[in-house]
C-alpha cells in the first residue's frame, strides 16, 4: 500500500473501510474499483441523473460529487446495504412487485432517494414524492411505475393505491 | 471521469483558522471547495484548472444560522438544505427559502452551500435575486479579519468579484424588516426540476395609503451577473401602481435588462419574459392595494 496518500477511514454499510488514494478520488470511483461496490451506478458524472445517489450522513448525496477525503469518518449507506438478514429491503420488494425497474441503470438511485424520502417523510403525497426522486433520471419507465412502488412500499402493500388519489393530499 | 484525482491536491485543515492560515500563505494558490457540486463537475470533465484545493466540508464555524428579531446570518458552507429546513428562513425570509428549493435536486441541495453559490458567481444563481431584494450584505474573512460589503456590489463582471486572494466568504447577512414588504420570485427554466434558469425574477415592496414607498427589483440571467434593475426600481417608487407606472417600469426594465443568447435560451425571449414576471409582481401589488 503506498504511502503517498492519506489513509481515508468512513463506514460503508456498517462496515468501517480503509481507503489509500488520492483525495481528489470520487467516491463513486472509490465504492466502484477501490471496494468492489457495483450496485451504485455511474450515469452523467455531474451531479444531473442520480444514478450514482447513496446516503452519506443520513443525506442524500451524489457520490460522482464528493471528493473521497471528504467522506473521511462519513458514514455511508450504498444499495448494497438495504437487504437485511437475506432479506431485500420493503422499497426492493415494492419496485419488483410494481414494475419499478426495467434497465435497471437508475435503479440503485432511485432506491437510495426514495429510501431518504421515506426516513424524513413516511407518508409522502405525490408531489412529494415527485420532488423527492426529481434528481434521479429514468429513461425506461416513465417514472409512474416507479412512483407507485414508492406509494406501496410506504402503505406496505404489494399493489399501490392509485396514484391519483394521492393528488388529493 | 476525465479527470485525474492523482494531478490535484485536496487538503482537509478541518478549522476556519487553519484554512485562512493556508490562504495566507500562498495568495491565490488553494481553491476552497465546499460541496463540490460546481468543481467536482469540472473535476469529472478533466477542466478543472485549480491544482490546489482546500476542504470547507465540515467546518462548523462555516455552517450555522442565527436569527434574531432584527436579522438572520448565514454562515457561507450552510446548505441549501438547512436553508429550506430552518424555521426561521421560512417565515423571515420566504423568498430565499423558495430559491433553496428550486436548486437541483435534494441530492445537490444536502451539498450545495449558500456561499458556493455566490462565489461561482452564476449570471442564473438561484439564490441571488432574493438576496438582492433583502439588501444582503456579504461577510468577508481572512487572517487580516473581517469586512463587509453590500452583496450589490460584490459581484464585479461574468464570474468575478470583490473578493481579494487570501479571503473567503464568511457569512451572508439579511436583515428582517422586509417582513412587512410584498415579495415575489419566479424562476422561469426549461422545466420545473433540476433545470438552471433561462430568468428569474425577485421583488420586494413596500405599499403604504397605495403607494409604493420603497421596492427592489432583481433578476438572474439579465446581465454578466445577477444585479438589481434600477431604473425599474426608480420608474416605480414613490407611485401609485397603475397602468401607467407598470408600463413604464417595464419600459426600464426592457431599456435596462442586458441578457444575451446562451445554451439556455435567447436574449430576446429572456427579456421578454423578465417582462412579463414584472407585470405579473405588479399586478399582484395592485390587487393587493385595491382588491377586486
Amino acid at each position: 500500500m503506498s504511502t503517498r496518500w492519506p489513509n481515508t477511514v468512513f463506514t460503508v454499510n456498517g462496515e468501517s473501510r480503509t481507503v489509500n488514494v488520492p483525495p481528489m478520488k470520487r467516491l463513486l470511483d472509490v465504492l466502484r474499483d477501490d471496494l468492489k461496490l457495483t450496485g451504485t451506478k455511474e450515469g452523467c458524472g455531474e451531479g444531473e441523473c442520480g444514478s450514482c445517489s447513496i446516503r452519506m450522513n443520513g443525506e442524500l448525496v451524489n457520490s460522482c460529487l464528493v471528493p473521497i477525503l471528504q467522506a473521511d469518518g462519513a458514514e455511508i449507506q450504498t444499495v448494497e446495504g438495504l437487504e437485511a438478514n437475506g432479506e431485500l429491503h420493503p422499497l426492493q420488494k415494492a419496485f419488483l412487485a410494481c414494475g419499478g425497474a426495467q434497465c435497471g441503470i437508475c435503479t440503485p438511485g432511485m432506491l437510495m432517494a426514495a429510501v431518504q424520502l421515506l426516513a424524513v417523510n413516511p407518508h409522502p403525497s405525490l408531489a412529494q414524492i415527485r420532488e423527492g426522486l426529481a434528481g434521479n433520471l429514468c429513461r425506461c419507465t416513465g417514472f409512474i411505475r416507479i412512483f407507485e412502488s414508492v406509494v406501496a412500499a410506504a402503505a406496505h402493500e404489494k399493489s399501490p393505491p392509485p396514484l391519483q388519489a394521492l393528488d388529493a393530499r | 471521469m476525465r479527470g485525474k484525482p492523482e494531478a490535484h491536491q485536496l487538503v482537509a485543515p478541518g478549522s476556519l483558522s487553519a484554512v485562512l492560515e493556508l490562504l495566507a500563505s500562498a495568495p491565490g494558490q488553494w481553491m476552497p471547495i465546499a460541496g463540490g457540486t460546481e468543481l467536482m463537475v469540472a473535476h469529472a470533465a478533466g477542466r478543472l484548472g485549480a491544482q490546489k484545493l482546500v476542504s470547507l466540508w465540515g467546518i462548523r464555524d462555516l455552517r450555522f444560522i442565527e436569527s434574531t428579531p432584527e436579522s438572520v446570518v448565514i454562515g457561507a458552507a450552510t446548505t441549501f438544505r438547512d436553508l429550506r429546513a430552518h424555521a426561521g428562513i421560512q417565515t423571515q425570509l420566504p423568498l430565499l427559502a423558495t430559491a433553496a428549493s428550486w436548486i437541483g435536486s435534494i441530492a445537490n441541495q444536502s451539498r450545495a452551500t449558500l456561499g458556493g453559490n455566490l462565489v461561482n458567481g452564476s449570471p442564473a444563481a438561484d439564490s441571488a435575486p432574493a438576496l438582492l431584494v433583502y439588501d444582503a450584505e456579504i461577510e468577508l474573512i481572512s487572517v487580516r479579519g473581517k469586512r463587509r460589503i453590500p452583496y450589490s456590489v460584490f459581484h464585479t463582471g461574468y464570474k468575478s468579484n470583490a473578493m481579494v486572494a487570501d479571503e473567503l466568504l464568511y457569512a451572508v447577512h439579511l436583515p428582517s424588516r422586509f417582513q412587512r414588504h410584498r415579495q415575489y420570485l419566479r424562476k422561469v427554466g426549461t422545466r420545473r426540476a433540476m433545470a438552471i434558469s433561462k430568468v428569474a425574477l425577485a421583488g420586494s415592496a413596500l405599499l403604504e395609503d397605495g403607494l409604493i414607498r420603497e421596492v427592489r427589483i432583481a433578476a438572474a440571467s439579465l446581465a454578466a451577473f445577477p444585479a438589481r434593475l434600477l431604473a425599474t426600481e426608480r420608474a416605480l417608487t414613490g407611485g401609485p401602481i397603475d397602468s401607467n407606472i407598470i408600463e413604464s417600469a417595464k419600459a426600464a426594465l426592457l431599456s435596462e435588462g442586458k441578457p444575451i443568447d446562451d445554451i439556455r435560451s435567447s436574449a430576446e425571449y429572456r427579456i421578454r419574459v423578465a417582462a412579463n414576471l414584472l407585470e405579473e409582481f405588479l399586478n399582484q401589488l395592485r390587487t393587493a392595494v385595491s382588491p377586486t
